[in-house]
């Protein structure tokens, strides 16, 4: 799976295309039944303003995927994105309302806090072993904390014009900065990913983080460097995020750690680590803001989609699995030929829990 | 003392925490004007009751090396839902309630538990999801109504208030004694029962367990229904408590529950940590929400950075120490991940059947 994954062999004709990637093959198909679906039943679907507005208003999350993908693929999680996003904006607002730092300079210490929140996680992940759920999982709520007693319950705004502009008008055309380094982020990851050593050091590194270890990847090193991107990104993003709002809340970007975590699974990246491609990626993402977008159009109220992502995060795992157990895959282990007893109770004195 | 301390890393954890629970509460006596009181102590032991019962059962969910974000969600459908019933059938008596809203968190935990152990993704994913996916159910059904104090018979509006005995000025009132009483049970069950030895078992080392023929779906299944009846009946002490329920109700608590679970000393990594340590974690929480606020230096918006700094150093101090026990070689050295997990009955069982 990982070979095919990353070796870029010469393939002829589709079908066999569809054969090496099924994962991605199945997501053409799922986008293509989302966009008649969408086309079916609205109207407005097509117009360049929904388009835009199809990118725009998840443009955020996109950006962050593809570093969530990075670590993923390397066996990592970062869950604590959305609270770096909140705290970069939280950064800028504060340093742009209470100080005199130059807005451009603000703009820069905003994503360096991201950094320094990345490598402080990422060094407690690499140097003390604890696995990045738990440690990411405080970081969501410390760093949200964190952004809350910067923000308090204040509402921050009045950003420079050019800043506002810079989120919401078109760079080149109608087409947003957003949007532009979110492609240029997925085209990066897509080249990185196959086409270097860096990227087979993540594919093994989530392969077996001790099989890297042992070829001589400094696989600390690397991680450390993941979740110190991550944090940079996030933060990027969050001040991307401040620009095309205009405004800045303590609770800004709270819970877009689920449509992040389920475009990267539902684009094939395995939580265990080891597999995926960006390609996967990026079709999922188009799948999911399709998904919203068209419940959109259909007046579904944005609590109920964030139940229907809930639900394709889910599903996303769960098909991997059905499909590769029917595929022989991955089996459980033997189970034994006789059972012995479990002991009923600790055998002598009091046990030790 | 240094050895007997060592030898039970559960109990040096236990140890810290309480010399901590004690350092924070003379401190913020010293800082705090008229700081013990009556009133205090209540608003207190209410507010870690919830957060007691909701930690115990992600205790036992942590203990099987998973962990379940939907804690949160799940008490707020009881909580709603419970409380709908109680408006429309005033009749019914409070332990039928309680029951009923035990009950509807343990299907939901069921759901969970059904698709980690058989469906084999990660819990993390699972219960990310159906948080989402409970809270928008709840949203959908309830349509924007909330529940007042008005539609709720008398017995639930005055159950906050009702105590079961007093020293002095501190009252226990009885949502609190009967948490305790709760997480009391359940930790008496963890260490006499067979199912409760099964959890550390499984979370200890699950491919172990697997190859023992030890039933580890099923236990796993188990933990993840009596998280959800344990935070079902959370939602019922939510909905005591505040009497007035919105849509998003119990938002957030699956944190805090984390939170005091880890700091209570259940190891991340599965397979070791006490129901009781995760009462002291709550109380610690409990301790520092409400007590920072009536520091006058300090905002009151401190509260999360704090429990997010307080997880981490829990976690350090975690992984530290059992780094420290592994290099002693006080411990069977598993596979990568080490864990406190020290039974020899495990692994030499009695009949020798190998």
């Amino acid at each position: 799976m990982t070979a095919a994954t990353v070796t870029s062999r010469r393939v002829k004709g589709v079908g066999e295309l569809a054969r090496r990637y099924p994962w991605e093959t199945l997501l053409l198909g799922l986008l293509v039944v989302t966009i008649v679906y969408n086309l079916a039943n609205s109207t407005n679907y097509l117009g360049v303003d929904n388009l835009i507005n199809l990118f725009k208003l998840s443009i955020e999350k996109a950006i962050v995927v593809v570093i969530m993908a990075f670590c993923v693929i390397a066996g990592e999680i970062d869950l604590s994105v959305a609270s770096t996003m909140g705290l970069g904006a939280a950064v800028l607002a504060t340093l742009h309302g209470q100080t005199a730092v130059p807005f451009a300079l603000a703009v820069l210490l905003a994503i360096g806090v991201g950094a320094v929140s990345g490598l402080i996680q990422g060094a407690i992940v690499a140097k003390l072993g604890i696995p990045s759920l738990v440690v990411t999982l405080a970081g969501l709520i410390g760093l949200r904390g964190a952004a809350r007693v910067f923000l308090e319950d204040r509402s921050v705004g009045r950003f420079p014009g050019w800043f506002g502009d810079l989120g919401r008008d078109g760079l080149i055309g109608p087409i947003p900065l957003s949007l532009l380094i979110f492609f240029g982020g997925l085209a990066a990851g897509a080249v990185v990913l196959s086409r270097t050593a860096l990227g087979r050091r993540l594919y093994v590194i989530g392969d077996s983080a001790d099989v890297a270890r042992y070829a001589g990847v400094h696989v600390d090193r690397i991680r450390i460097g993941l979740f110190v991107t991550s944090g940079t990104v996030a933060a990027l993003a969050g001040v991307l995020y401040a620009a095309r709002l205009g405004s800045v809340r303590g609770d800004m970007a709270q819970g877009f750690e689920l449509d992040i975590v389920t475009m990267v699974l539902l684009g094939g990246v395995s939580i265990f680590g080891g597999t995926g491609t960006m390609v996967g990626v990026g079709l999922a993402v188009f799948v999911v803001l399709n998904v919203r977008n068209g419940l959109g159009l259909a007046n579904v109220e944005a609590n109920t989609q964030t139940g229907v992502v809930g639900a394709i995060l889910i599903a996303s795992v769960l098909v991997r699995n059905l499909l590769d157990s029917a595929a022989g895959g991955a089996s459980p282990a033997p189970r034994p030929a006789r059972r012995w007893r479990f002991p009923r109770r600790a055998p002598r004195g009091k046990p030790s829990h | 003392m240094r050895t007997v301390l060592l030898a039970r890393p559960e109990r040096l954890k236990q140890f810290t925490l309480i010399a901590l629970i004690v350092i924070a509460g003379v401190l913020f006596n010293v800082v705090i004007d008229n700081y013990v009181s009556g009133r205090f102590f209540n608003r207190m032991t209410q507010s870690i009751a919830i957060t007691a019962v909701l930690a115990a059962g992600q205790s036992l969910v942590i203990i099987t090396r998973n962990v379940d974000l939907s804690v949160g969600a799940t008490a707020g459908v009881g909580a709603y839902a419970t409380g709908r019933l109680l408006g429309e059938f005033g009749g019914v008596p409070p332990v039928g309630a309680a029951l009923i809203a035990a009950a509807i968190g343990a299907a939901l935990g069921l759901f969970n538990g059904v698709l980690v152990a058989y469906g084999r993704v990660p819990s993390i994913i699972v219960t990310l999801g159906t948080l989402a996916i409970y809270r928008t159910a709840l949203i959908n059904l309830a349509g924007a109504r909330t529940i007042t104090v008005d539609s709720l018979p008398q017995w639930l509006v005055d159950l906050p208030r009702s105590t079961v005995f007093s020293i002095g000025d501190f009252e226990f009132r009885s949502m609190f004694v009967a948490a305790v009483v709760v997480v009391t049970v359940l930790q008496l069950a963890l260490w006499r029962l067979r199912a409760g030895r099964l959890l550390y078992a499984t979370g200890s080392n699950p491919d172990a367990a697997r190859q023992a023929g030890l039933p580890v779906r099923r236990t796993t299944v188990l933990a993840f229904v009596a998280c959800g009846a344990l935070a079902g009946f959370g939602g019922f002490l939510v909905l005591g408590r505040f009497g007035t329920i919105t849509v998003t109700a119990g938002q957030g608590l699956e944190l805090e529950a984390i939170a005091a679970a880890v700091v209570g000393g259940v190891s991340i990594l599965g397979g070791s940590g006490t129901v009781l340590g995760s009462l002291l974690g709550a109380t610690l929480i409990g301790l520092l929400n409400l007590s920072l606020v009536r520091v006058p230096q300090i905002s009151e918006f401190v509260r999360d950075a704090v429990l997010g700094a307080l997880i981490l150093l829990a976690v350090v101090l975690d992984g530290a120490l059992q780094r420290r026990l592994a290099t002693r070689g006080r411990i069977m050295a598993g596979d990568e991940i080490v864990s406190t997990h020290r039974e020899p009955p495990l692994a030499v069982p009695a009949g020798g059947a190998r």
